[in-house]
């Protein structure tokens, strides 16, 4: 492949700079708040989020099938579909991008009517996902998929509260900052997968 | 006759795991940085440059580029003149893995049983597939696989009457219905004819063939380059938030297949193409 570009022209620091457009919110966040959010706001997060994928959904649903309490308590918290890679000496965590959120959608509807106040993930969700996000004013957020190093400079704090054994499936809670991400589902169902694609699609 | 010590081969899996998860190779990182510059949409671009900056992290801070650090894939072409001693090969990858993805705080994603799920904690079991060709070497090849975009991947049996027109709509419905779970922009590899097992085979060995080649077949070059026009009209863009660059390339592989079929394999990958090529 012949590189025409050797580096990036200079609009890319114009762009990357934090403009009066993009919104500045906290986690854990209010209905008030994830309801002023629309599909298509560039959203910098900073607060406490938990992460949790595949085994942990499942046990999660587990417990509430019979009956039990969550491991935390997932009232107005993001929950970040995330399993990181190791970290090395010194760092709080390794790679930590986000993962494929339509994984999570047999389970997203029931954490959402307990309370659940938004998902960080990347990728297409169910209407059955969606429904529960209009339900409950919730959000949905995409992180960019395979950016996991740049990503994982904006969590300063990493522990691990729930389903050690799971590995980097456990549950985490993290502390971030500035977190970037993106609205893709707001809370009128509104869908920047489907809005955005159209503005450019050639067919 | 050429004697080679697995050792060796641990030792040069190892590295290749590391190397693979932490540095685009030379293809994947020109392809990135030239889509950075052409896409159209504003929001696209800013998640390219986004891209091009956790390139640079990765390699600076030896973070890995993508949390999923894959399935190990290895494809091994061994030089039928080489005797292998100090062990079994295939234990002799497995271990190289095993090493580097403990020692290169590399994510461990393997569960040793599909429906058990336990994981293996080292990342092994890789996928390895070999090939017994000429000479005294062996030739290496590693691509760890992450799952959003594997899981994407599509096998179509289509009948010979299908033909071309077939295939596209075949590898058009498959970037199509993978949008942004893929993590565009994306790679496609595809194999068209042999067998089932063929033609998937070939879609994944043709992920590995550096960005920018072409098939040395002209209908197929043509293929390719008509594919991915197509594929980048679609608006997907990156990250599956709207953009002119879905697509990076389309590698296509074929072979001969039977008279009552046309196999199509499609296997997408993201835009963490990771490949490292070595010859021993």
């Amino acid at each position: 492949m012949k590189c025409t570009v050797q580096r990036i022209e200079k609009d890319k620091e114009e762009s990357e700079e934090q403009t009066d457009m993009d919104q500045h919110i906290t986690a854990p966040i209010s209905k008030e708040e994830a309801q002023s959010l629309k599909a298509g706001d560039y959203v910098y997060i900073t607060g406490t989020i938990y992460t949790a994928r595949d085994a942990a959904h499942k046990r999660m649903d587990e417990t509430l099938s019979r009956g039990e309490m969550l491991p935390v308590n997932i009232e107005n918290q993001m929950i970040y579909y995330m399993g990181p890679s190791p970290a090395r000496e010194g760092r709080p965590i390794g790679s930590a991008g986000p993962t494929t959120a339509s994984r999570m959608d047999k389970y997203a509807p029931k954490l959402l009517d307990l309370g659940l106040g938004a998902m960080i993930g990347k990728g297409k969700r169910s209407q059955a996902v969606i429904d529960a996000i209009i339900r409950n004013k919730s959000v949905y957020f995409a992180a960019v998929g395979g950016a996991g190093a740049l990503l994982s400079k904006c969590i300063k704090k990493s522990e691990i509260v729930a389903y050690d054994d799971l590995g980097t499936e456990a549950i985490r809670k993290l502390e971030v900052e500035n977190l970037p991400v993106i609205v893709v589902i707001d809370c009128e169902g509104n869908n920047l997968y489907e809005t955005a694609i159209k503005e450019y699609c050639e067919e | 006759m050429r004697t080679i010590n697995v050792e060796e081969i641990t030792k040069n899996v190892k590295e290749m795991c590391i190397e693979a998860n932490h540095f685009l190779s030379k293809d994947m990182d020109c392809a990135m940085k030239n889509a950075a510059s052409t896409e159209k949409s504003p929001l696209g671009k800013q998640i390219l440059n986004q891209l091009q900056d956790n390139l640079q992290i990765a390699a600076e801070d030896m973070i890995p580029i993508c949390q999923d650090t894959g399935m190990a894939v290895i494809f091994i072409e061994v030089g039928q003149e080489v005797h292998f001693e100090g062990g079994m090969l295939e234990d002799a990858i497995n271990e190289g893995i095993r090493q580097g993805y403990v020692e290169g705080y590399l994510r461990k994603s393997v569960v040793k049983d599909p429906i058990i799920r336990e994981n293996t904690k080292d990342n092994t079991p890789g996928i390895i597939h070999y090939k017994i060709v000429e000479g005294d070497q062996v030739k290496i090849k590693i691509a760890p696989k992450g799952f959003g975009s594997e899981n994407m991947s599509r096998v179509f049996m289509l009948k010979p009457a299908d033909g071309i027109e077939g295939v596209k709509d075949a590898v058009l419905t498959a970037v199509k219905d993978a949008g942004p779970n893929a993590c565009p922009p994306m790679v496609v590899g595809v194999g068209i004819g042999g067998t089932f097992e063929k033609c998937a085979l070939m879609a994944k060995e043709a992920l590995t063939r550096e960005v920018g080649s072409h098939s040395e077949i002209p209908y197929v070059k043509d293929l390719e380059e008509e594919l991915l026009e197509k594929i980048n009209k679609l608006g997907i863009g990156p990250g599956g938030l709207g953009g002119s660059t879905t697509a990076l390339a389309v590698n296509i592989n074929t072979y001969p297949t039977h008279i009552a079929g046309l196999p199509v394999g499609i296997n997408i990958c993201c835009h963490v193409n990771r490949h490292v090529i070595r010859t021993i």
